[in-house]
């Protein structure tokens, strides 16, 4: 794992005491909001409806069971005993007091952490497949990249103030597990037909009032190039970029007013001329920071005693069914823990939690733990045989919920529970779905099945890529849910389809439990999953289990 | 053609504690909204919404927003609003537990 050099320290603890002061200067009165307001949001500082938000970064999702620990001790000591994590592989504290979170950052900094660029118009946290390092289809790991991008991109003197935030995030296998394709820039690990490994580099992918899938700017870009075709693509997205309208300001909207093929020529000159200054020391580097990522050492060991408590035990068998992934070592296996309790509110973990997943990860995963950006924690490097006790001390924390990837599995925002922004609230619909299916036992049944939820169109909550997407809206002052269909967030990524008006806040489980049903009747067998039949069958169907009241008015 | 004017009252975050907070008819700032002051004329509400502005070393993005007499003080119209007199509704925090 990447630990702090004394640049990146200095750095950091600089950062603090900068903003203890400027916290002072505020409480004294002699800064304003508005001088301040800058200044807090620089640091991940967000005012809500009912209270501060603190937004702290976890840099491609990757944490060690000592900073898993000090979040613990973050939410327990200056919060209310729990932290919400995110799909932007954040983790949010809901309830700082101002003054405390000068405390709070330098309790970060102490682990290595803080809340740097997790807000503003800067090239924000670079996300990552949360398998990085232990998918059994990746090409390399993607985290030194990421890192790499993160050194390149924090402080950047010429990135501090571009048309709008800027999100890249990065996987190492052609399986798509990071939404590369609804980011600024995504990138792509593939291989060329010489074998060696590069990126696809996919630009103006974006999801907000616009979404819009990003588009292949290079098909293959040599991974010794990545930093100055970065750099070449944001500086001339600084350039190009609309700064007279922030909804139109984002590189999604550059792209597609510009056209791909003037961008793509711009940015293939500006990347000639930095390429010769870049020189190399970029991949010395590179090589140094993959120094710290090196694979744990796995051992040999039997497995018979996971197949053994697989055979004796119905539950273990079934979370062992759902949550578990291939890993690429003989032996070992990813772990998913859900953070999606049935009527808990997903992607929130409360500190005893934490520090089960901490205690853990640091007994038997190698001291790794990950956050995804489906808002689960990842125990990336488990041998088979210590997984009877994994699940046996996720149980007791109530973390061994069967359902990852099922319909309980969803994605939600804070959406007006929380977020100053919302139009509606999206947790008590997660909820309410996730308590309603497990009522009918039907998530196994029905199988894979993504449903994401945002509170507003920000999409914070990835509807737009939900296979089922639900978007709170505010209708003549009454919450409303706009249903969209077939929405799909890999890398075969799609924009869902609106499947037609909104429902109020007491229609939206029984619609959802309608097209549940329409779909279990229409698939061609438990194998086709919900997105494959909407892709075989379209949106009509589904539209008539939605709306019968519409359809029997048509029949009439 | 501007819409008539529907009464109000002047709502804020707290600096410190970030929460929500309303202003009384005494120019102080209160945790709970029936204590605020109901604007029912649109030039002092303006008026209202001016001093604010002096008081940024106390609270925070103060705006005006539509709300209703009831027997025990001013009470919200919209759904947000309600939810800030409340808190969220997944944790018993925030004001319905008078923290
Ligand atoms: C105080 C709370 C938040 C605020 C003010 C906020 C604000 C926004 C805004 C304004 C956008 C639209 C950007 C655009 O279209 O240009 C956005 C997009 C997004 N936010 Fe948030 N957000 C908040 C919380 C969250 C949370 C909790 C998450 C993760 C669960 C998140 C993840 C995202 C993602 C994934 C997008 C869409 C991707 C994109 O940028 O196109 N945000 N957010
Ligand atoms: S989608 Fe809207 S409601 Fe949800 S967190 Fe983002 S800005 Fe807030």
């Amino acid at each position: 794992m990447y630990t702090y050099n004394d640049f990146d320290e200095n750095f950091v603890r600089e950062r603090v005491a900068q903003f203890r002061a400027q916290v002072e200067r505020r409480l004294d009165r002699s800064l304003t909001e508005d001088e301040f307001k800058p200044l807090r949001l620089m640091n991940g500082l967000y005012l809500q409806l009912h209270a501060y938000m603190l937004r702290v970064a976890v840099p491609y999702g990757t944490l060690s069971s000592k900073q898993m620990r000090q979040l613990a001790y973050l939410a327990e000591r200056w919060d209310k005993g729990y932290g919400h994590f995110t799909t932007r592989q954040n983790i949010q504290y809901n309830w700082p007091k101002l003054k405390d979170v000068p405390d709070m950052l330098d309790a970060l900094a102490d682990v290595g952490m803080h809340a740097i660029q997790t807000s503003g118009n800067t090239i924000r946290n670079v996300t990552a497949d949360h398998f990085a390092g232990a998918a059994a289809d990746e090409i390399e790991d993607p985290r030194p990249v990421a890192e790499l991008l993160r050194q390149w991109s924090t402080d950047h003197p010429e990135f501090q103030f571009l048309p709008r935030k800027f999100k890249i995030a990065v996987t190492g296998s052609p399986t798509d597990r990071a939404v590369t394709k609804a980011h600024d820039i995504g990138l792509r690990m593939v291989r060329n037909d010489a074998g060696e490994p590069g990126f696809e580099v996919i630009v103006g992918g974006g999801l907000g009032r616009t979404p819009m899938i990003g588009k292949v700017i290079r098909a293959f870009l040599p991974k010794a190039d990545l930093l100055p075709y970065c750099e070449a693509i944001v500086s001339v997205y600084n350039l190009l970029g609309r700064r007279d309208n922030k909804y139109k300001a984002r590189i999604k909207i550059t792209v597609a007013e510009n056209g791909l093929e003037k961008i793509q020529n711009l940015v293939e000159t500006r990347f000639e001329e930095l390429k010769r200054e870049f020189n190399g020391f970029d991949q010395e580097l590179l090589f140094s920071i993959e120094a710290q990522f090196q694979p744990p050492v796995f051992r040999d060991a039997p497995t018979a005693a996971f197949e053994a408590y697989r055979a004796a035990n119905p539950a273990f068998r079934s979370w062992s069914d759902t949550n578990l992934s291939d890993h690429r070592a003989e032996g070992y296996a990813i772990v998913s823990v859900s953070i999606k309790k049935h009527g808990a509110t997903p992607g929130d973990a409360t500190a005893d939690q934490m520090r089960v997943l901490a205690d853990l990860a640091e007994r038997y995963g190698h001291d790794e733990l990950r956050i995804s950006h489906e808002q689960n924690v990842i125990l990336p490097h488990v041998h088979k045989s210590d997984l009877p006790a994994i699940y046996e001390g996720l149980r007791e924390a109530e973390l061994a919920t069967a359902n990852i990837g099922l319909v309980s599995d969803i994605i939600a925002c804070p959406g007006m529970d929380y977020c100053a922004l919302a139009t509606a609230r999206s947790i008590p619909i997660a909820q309410e779905i996730a308590e309603r299916f497990d009522e009918l036992k039907l998530e196994h049944e029905i199988g894979e099945l993504k449903i994401k939820i945002s509170g507003c169109i920000n999409a914070c909550g990835h509807h737009h890529v939900g296979h089922i997407g639900i978007l709170g809206l505010d209708r003549a002052g009454v919450e409303n849910y706009q249903i969209t269909l077939g929405g799909d967030g890999t890398e075969t990524a799609t924009v869902g389809e609106r499947a037609g008006p909104g429902f109020a806040a007491d229609q939206i489980v029984p619609a959802i439990e309608r097209l549940i049903a329409a779909y279990l009747d229409i698939r061609n067998d438990s194998d086709e999953t919900f997105l494959q039949t909407y892709r075989r069958v379209g949106l009509a169907p589904f539209k008539a289990a939605l709306y019968p009241e519409k359809e029997a008015q048509n029949a009439a | 053609m501007s819409r008539p004017f529907t009464p109000k009252v002047l709502t804020a975050n707290d600096l410190i504690e970030g929460d929500a907070v309303w202003l009384t008819a005494d120019e102080t700032w209160s945790r709970d909204m029936a204590d605020a002051e109901l604007l029912e004329d649109e030039a002092v509400a303006q008026e209202r919404l001016i001093f604010s502005l002096t008081q940024s070393d106390v609270v925070v993005g103060a705006y005006l927003v539509d709300a209703e007499a009831s027997p025990a003080g001013p009470v919200p119209v919209h759904f947000r609003e309600t939810f800030r007199t409340r808190g969220p509704s997944n944790y018993a925090h925030g004001k319905q537990v008078g923290a």
